[in-house]
């Protein structure tokens, strides 16, 4: 029992990171239909960013207050990552818009190719890593020797996702940005027709997109202490695939997919076999396919269109 | 005499390689209400789209209050205060009819919204009650209803409608078009039509044309288009028929 709990922690934790990159993939899907393949490596690229803004604050700055210098590299993978997301839709996305189906997911998977391959050269192919930037933890209780911890980085990574996740929602629901992007994702002939401008609520969907997979990122740094190039592709997948079963296209679909994926791999890991843990994630991905294309909060097409 | 509010000249539109419009010239006056009628597939639709940029105009140009929109984006040619309830509808069928409404209000002084909601809905007194619910859900009826308050949510110098008595009970087209009649009559909004309603249609209008294979084959009054036997003949067999009900 305490160490299933233990597991659920972690699981949560572990979710919380998916459930972020996960929004990225479903948004972008709802808007122009495309799975974004690139999206993975963005989320990698952002931690890189994250860890050589940890280095330059602490080696050259001096900054030595944690809080601060987490602070920091939270905001600079924000705004770089936002930024290379940005001229990627520019460059290799918009100029596809309306040519064939298949057009910009071979774009996507270039762009893939092409951060992955210009970070391995860049950073080089080993893993970078940070000293441990946060360590106390609590212990919840501790009963025949097994103590059940909650660690500082966990609840962390608990409480800027559960901000995120809120102000994200209202930001879709409530305000006229928001508005303007399941506009353009129900009907991009009809958003233009009443005023919206609709290449810049894709570009802005990009943008946001890859500012929660830079909170993901500097969050996963923050974690394991360690990224290297190639880790966009497994927690690419595994966000995808989180998408996925949530239902692709939908926003809570993509949060609760990502938690589920979490406690998961990381039951599964706890009590099976940890070699396999990404066959699990990668079979659920095809269960999901074959038995549930629509997903857990697919919607079920009701309305006359 | 000014120069005309929306004003066509010589359009060519073409899908891929079929020509959809063949040179067509159209002008709509401040203040008036200007009927276009014409057989399925003669391109009615698409001189409206056209004149929204999509698709855009091969050829000819295309004015809007003194400004050449030939080339403007869409979205640009809205916040001109064009605002077009299109073929289908296209209500926005996940959004509540408030958010189609907000949405229909995106080219507006937000400070304006409860006024302009209060005026929208006084027009149409059956959108009060499903605000809140989603656009897909409605009638047919109600979601022509709400594309046309939509339409009119920014405040429009023109507002396009492409059919809107399409599908609709006698008792609503007679609705919608006293409630285009009195924002006319009222409030000095000029109107452009495309109908199959002819009758009821021109009798309506100040002006009509008639578009034949991507063409304007007749133009004059309401009244006189009425009269035209070839306009008889082609568009107003229904016509007589309802109004003898
Ligand atoms: N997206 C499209 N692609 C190719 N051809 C099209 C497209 N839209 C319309 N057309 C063609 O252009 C012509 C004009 O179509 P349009 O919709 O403008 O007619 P309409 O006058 O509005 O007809 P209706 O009264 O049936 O609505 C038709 O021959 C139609 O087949
Ligand atoms: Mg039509």
């Amino acid at each position: 029992m305490d160490y299933f709990v233990q597991q659920l922690i972690n699981g949560i934790t572990l979710g919380s990171i998916y459930g972020l990159i996960a929004i990225g993939y479903t948004m972008v899907f709802g808007i122009v239909g495309m799975v974004n393949f690139a999206h993975g490596d963005v989320f990698m690229v952002s931690a890189f960013v994250a860890l050589i803004a940890f280095l330059i604050l602490t080696t050259w700055l001096g900054v030595t207050s944690v809080a601060l210098s987490l602070f920091l590299m939270l905001v600079a993978a924000m705004l770089f990552t936002s930024l290379i997301n940005w001229v990627i839709e520019r460059v290799a996305y918009r100029p596809l818009r309306g040519s064939f189906r298949l057009a910009p997911l071979i774009s996507a998977i270039g762009m893939s190719i092409f951060l992955s391959n210009f970070v391995q050269v860049s950073q080089g192919p080993l893993n970078k890593s940070v000293p441990p930037l946060v360590q106390r933890e609590f212990v919840l209780f501790n009963r025949n020797n097994y103590p059940v911890t909650l660690s500082y980085k966990q609840l962390i990574i608990w409480g800027i996702t559960a901000v995120l996740l809120l102000a994200f929602w209202y930001l879709v629901a409530r305000t006229r940005l928001g508005r303007a992007q399941r506009a353009c994702e129900q009907d991009k002939k009809m958003a233009a027709l009443v005023g919206i401008d609709v290449d810049r609520t894709i570009a802005i969907t990009f943008v946001i997109a890859a500012a929660l997979a830079a909170v993901a990122g500097t969050m996963y740094v923050m974690y394991y202490g360690v990224v290297s190039f190639s880790d966009g592709f497994v927690p690419g997948v595994k966000a995808f695939t989180a998408a996925v079963l949530g239902g692709i296209g939908s926003l809570p679909g993509a949060v609760v997919g990502g938690l589920l994926i979490g406690l998961i791999e990381t039951l599964w890991s706890a009590y099976f076999s940890i070699d396999y843990k990404d066959v699990a994630a990668f079979s659920i991905l095809a269960i999901t396919l074959i038995f549930l294309p629509q997903g857990l909060f697919g919607r079920p097409d009701v309305e006359k269109v | 005499m000014s120069e005309p509010l929306l004003c066509v000249r010589g359009v060519k539109t073409y899908y891929g390689r079929v020509q959809a419009l063949k040179g067509v010239d159209l002008d709509v006056n401040d203040g008036e209400i200007v009927t276009l009628i014409g057989a399925n597939g003669a391109g009615k639709s698409t001189l409206m789209m056209t004149v929204c940029g999509n698709p855009r105009a091969r050829e000819g140009t295309i004015t809007f209050a003194g400004r050449d929109i030939t080339r403007l984006p869409t979205h640009e040619i809205a916040r001109l205060k064009l605002a077009q309830a299109p073929e289908g509808r296209r209500i926005f069928p996940r959004m509540t009819v408030l958010e189609n409404l907000q949405m229909g209000a995106t080219t507006a002084d937000p400070a304006e919204f409860d006024r302009d909601l209060e005026r929208v809905v006084g027009l149409f007194p059956y959108l009060s009650r499903r605000l809140g619910q989603r656009g897909g859900t409605l009638s047919g009826g109600e979601q022509q209803m709400l594309a046309i308050a939509r339409a009119l949510m920014s405040r429009p110098r023109l507002l396009m409608l492409d059919e809107p008595s399409l599908g609709l009970a006698p008792l609503i087209v007679r609705q919608i078009f006293d409630a285009i009649r009195r924002l006319n009559a009222e409030q000095g909004l000029s109107v452009f039509l495309v109908e199959q309603n002819a009758f009821h249609a021109l009798k309506l209008a100040h002006r009509g044309y008639v578009m034949v294979n991507g063409l304007i084959t007749l133009t004059g009054s309401g009244r006189e288009l009425l009269e035209r036997p070839e306009v008889k003949s082609a568009y107003l067999e229904g016509g007589r028929q309802q109004v003898a009900r």
